[in-house]
């Protein structure tokens, strides 16, 4: 008996099994979801992304920072991600809706950003710690990204974007020779790294959607909670 | 005594214990040697540059301005790399070669027209090193598992197919009328990948979905490439050269069906609990989660019956370097699979996801399992393709023994660091500052590192007896296989 065409059979329903279940009947459920439009603050939510933070988020991937940052906040009970302040509620779908492409990530090598843009709206700041993580963090394992930057001859003018670099660590031990510009040499960010800082701070979910309350009444999502103890809670 | 003779005979090319004639395999391994080689000589390659890579990044983990201004090698592009290298370059490229060459044989089928096969694996590995390159230089698409560029993945497609269609008409004009298990694994898994691809490349990079369906697109895809074509290339490489070397068959055919089936069916559901958590919706994670935990079935099924044809011939792993690496990779598999189940857990999920936990897991299934069973499968399948030994017995043994404890400290330090990583990040009391917490996976990191030299090692040894065997002269008189020793001695000895 030739069994091949059966097991070709089997094995086609597999996978077909769960593509179906994951991908096709979750893309017909919420692949449409759409912004919501707020009447009280006549805008629409999430809002649009500005061009140049679009571009930071290119950099964002050629770079590789999803491979040590999250970006989704889990909720409340379960891990710490909300009390560690890196965002006031949990990540919901609707919050992603906006971009090309969606870095959830899966490392927390460094914190989670998904509302980095809340918490540290300074460019400065960030400037100086993709330039050198050891200025603002000594001890970081996170890269330097000097080649973002450029060390240029002054011509004229200093520029206004140029960088003002502390002279020393945090310990006391000066910065190394060759990331700090001489005499008549200044430090400037390049497009690139501006760009990754705009779509850095443009980075918050601050907007509560409705599906982000907990929309039953007390007793029963008390009852639901004990029915599914584990269940995420939405 | 008897059964190290035996294996002595069944490591011989010049003898076949099954039923099969001598010289018809002989003709069907002659017939694969080009596309075979070809596949291994790129494996071989490949494994070389991802292990550089994969020290480069692991040095970085630690000592982040190790080659911190080279902006081609920054962290999170040379870890992108070594991911990509180790997985379509090395592993893809072996997988190639060990499924054709068993499915040749199984089939007791001759390879036609291989020259086709070579294009299209030529193809396959420009395509990767296009792919590779256009990582370092930043077009990755930072979608993990799919970071090379859009514009390399018609080439892998078209070349997979053309492989893929070959195995199946390899297959298809075999003369063997009984389809043996790793024929169902192997044919399976060359089916699965391009849906797999093809599915995944549409709805992330060339018609994006919307929202976190991404994510579970992207999870959907990653953890099956995994599941569904390296599992099962692997498995199948396991029950083919576990009952040859030890010149028996295997335990059971009912459990192997059975594993296969509960594979099939729950493996490909279980790839969401990498999303538990995060924003998508409840039930596909709870779907996912009792798909991890059905998974210890076929685990089960498949280590019981590996075990019990095992059983009464543990002795033959001191002699067979196929047989301690297919079984080191057995085993792995098993332990890596039932901690896989266990990550699925919720209350543990919630401590090992997001650290290193998940590195020490993932190298241990794709290392521990699949790597060793592919070098377990390599040294048997070369001396036949080659029609000669490996050239040295304690190069392979160096390179058992560095990988083998290399991956063992790998797994344990990561493993150690990523549950204490965990647990801090849970605990804000204690660990308020994010710092302290970096502070404290630094020495882990170190470790892996060290292990990471162990490995390389082992893969030089391996390398070199590789490019030996290539180049020595092949002996007169047939000569008998490289074994770690030699079996008559142990007549003696006992
Ligand atoms: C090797 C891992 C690694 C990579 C790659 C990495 N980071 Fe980090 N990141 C860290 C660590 C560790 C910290 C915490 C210490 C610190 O502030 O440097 C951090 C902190 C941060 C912070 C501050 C977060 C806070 O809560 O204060 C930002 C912003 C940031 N990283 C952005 C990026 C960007 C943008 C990239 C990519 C260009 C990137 N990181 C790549 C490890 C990494």
């Amino acid at each position: 008996m030739n069994r091949a065409p059966l097991i070709f059979l089997g094995v086609f329903l597999a996978l077909a099994f769960s593509w179906t279940g994951i991908v096709l009947t979750n893309q017909v459920a919420y692949g449409n979801l759409t912004p919501i439009y707020d009447d009280a603050e006549e805008k629409i939510f999430p809002e649009a992304t500005p061009g140049v933070a679009q571009r930071g988020q290119l950099v964002y991937q050629d770079l590789g920072c999803i491979y040590c940052h999250t970006q989704q906040v889990r909720r409340l009970g379960y891990g710490s991600d909300i009390e560690r302040g890196w965002g006031e509620r949990q990540s919901v779908p609707r919050d992603y809706i906006r971009e090309k492409r969606v870095l959830l990530g899966t490392m927390r090598t460094g914190p989670d950003l998904r509302n980095i843009g809340a918490r540290q709206a300074d460019s400065t700041w960030h400037l100086l710690h993709l330039y050198d993580p050891q200025i603002t963090s000594q001890g970081s394992v996170m890269p330097p990204y000097r080649f973002l930057f450029e060390m240029r001859k002054i011509v004229g003018e200093a520029s206004p974007d140029a960088m003002n670099l502390p002279s020393s660590y945090v310990d006391g031990t000066p910065l190394p020779p060759h990331s700090v510009p001489t005499e008549g040499y200044e430090l400037v960010p390049t497009e690139r790294a501006k760009s990754l800082v705009a779509y850095l701070i443009n980075l918050k979910d601050t907007y509560a959607y409705p599906e982000t309350f907990n929309v039953f009444p007390e007793e029963e999502a008390e009852a639901e909670q004990s029915e599914a103890p584990a269940e995420e809670g939405h | 005594m008897a059964s190290a003779l035996r294996i002595a005979q069944s490591l011989d090319p010049s003898t076949s214990p099954t039923s099969v004639s001598r010289a018809e395999l002989s003709e069907i391994d002659a017939s694969t040697k080009a596309p075979a080689l070809f596949f291994l000589i790129s494996s071989v390659l490949w494994l070389l540059a991802g292990t550089a890579f994969a020290l480069i990044s692991s040095f970085k983990m630690h000592t982040p301005e190790f080659l911190g201004d080279y902006e081609w090698l920054t962290f999170g592009r040379v870890r992108t790399a070594h991911l990509n290298t180790v997985i379509y370059g090395w592993s893809v490229n072996a997988a190639f070669a060990v499924a054709f060459w068993l499915m040749a044989r199984l089939s007791r089928s001759v390879l036609r027209h291989p020259t086709l096969l070579f294009v299209a694996g030529a193809f396959w590995n420009i395509g990767v090193s296009i792919g590779i390159f256009g990582i370092l230089r930043g077009d990755s698409t930072s979608i993990e598992w799919l970071e090379m560029p859009s514009y390399v993945t018609p080439l892998l497609f078209v070349a997979y197919a053309l492989i893929g269609a070959w195995a199946i008409i390899t297959f298809r004009f075999g003369k063997s009328k009984h389809i043996y298990v790793s024929q169902w694994y192997i044919l399976a898994a060359l089916f699965w990948f391009p849906w797999l691809y093809s599915i995944a490349q549409i709805m992330m990079i060339f018609e994006p979905a919307r929202g976190t369906v991404q994510a579970l697109v992207n999870w959907w895809f990653a953890h099956n490439i995994l599941g569904l074509w390296f599992t099962p290339i692997g498995l199948a490489a396991v029950y083919y050269f576990l009952p040859k070397v030890l010149g028996k068959p295997i335990h059971s055919y009912y459990l192997s069906v059975l594993g296969f089936w509960s594979l099939a069916f729950f493996y490909n559901w279980a790839g969401v609990h990498h999303l538990i958590g995060g924003p998508v919706p409840a039930w596909v994670l709870s779907a996912g989660i009792a798909a991890s935990f059905m998974m210890v079935v076929p685990v089960i099924v498949t280590s019981i019956n590996h075990h019990m044809t095992m059983v009464g011939s543990f002795s033959a792993l001191k002699y067979s370097p196929t047989l301690r690496f297919i079984v080191f990779g057995a085993v792995s598999y098993t332990l890596t699979s039932l901690q896989g189940s266990s990550m699925a857990i919720r209350s543990w999920s919630e401590v090992t996801h997001f650290t290193h936990y998940t590195i020490g897991h993932a190298h241990w299934g794709m290392y521990a399992f699949f790597t060793m069973v592919m070098f377990g499968s390599i040294y048997y399948i070369m001396p036949r393709l080659m029609l000669k030994e490996w050239p040295s017995a304690a190069l392979i043994s160096t390179h058992f023994w560095a990988t083998s404890i290399g991956i063992i400290i790998y797994v344990a330090a990561l493993s150690i660091g990523g549950v204490l990583q965990g647990l801090a990040l849970n605990d804000v009391e204690n660990y308020p500052v994010f710092m302290d917490i970096v502070e404290l996976t630094k020495k882990y990191l170190l470790s892996r590192s060290y292990a990471g030299i162990l490995i390389t090692v082992g893969h030089l040894a391996f390398a070199v007896n590789f490019a030996w065997m290539l180049i020595a002269p092949r002996a007169k008189s047939s000569t008998a296989p490289t074994l770690f020793r030699n079996p008559s001695s142990m007549v003696i000895t006992r």
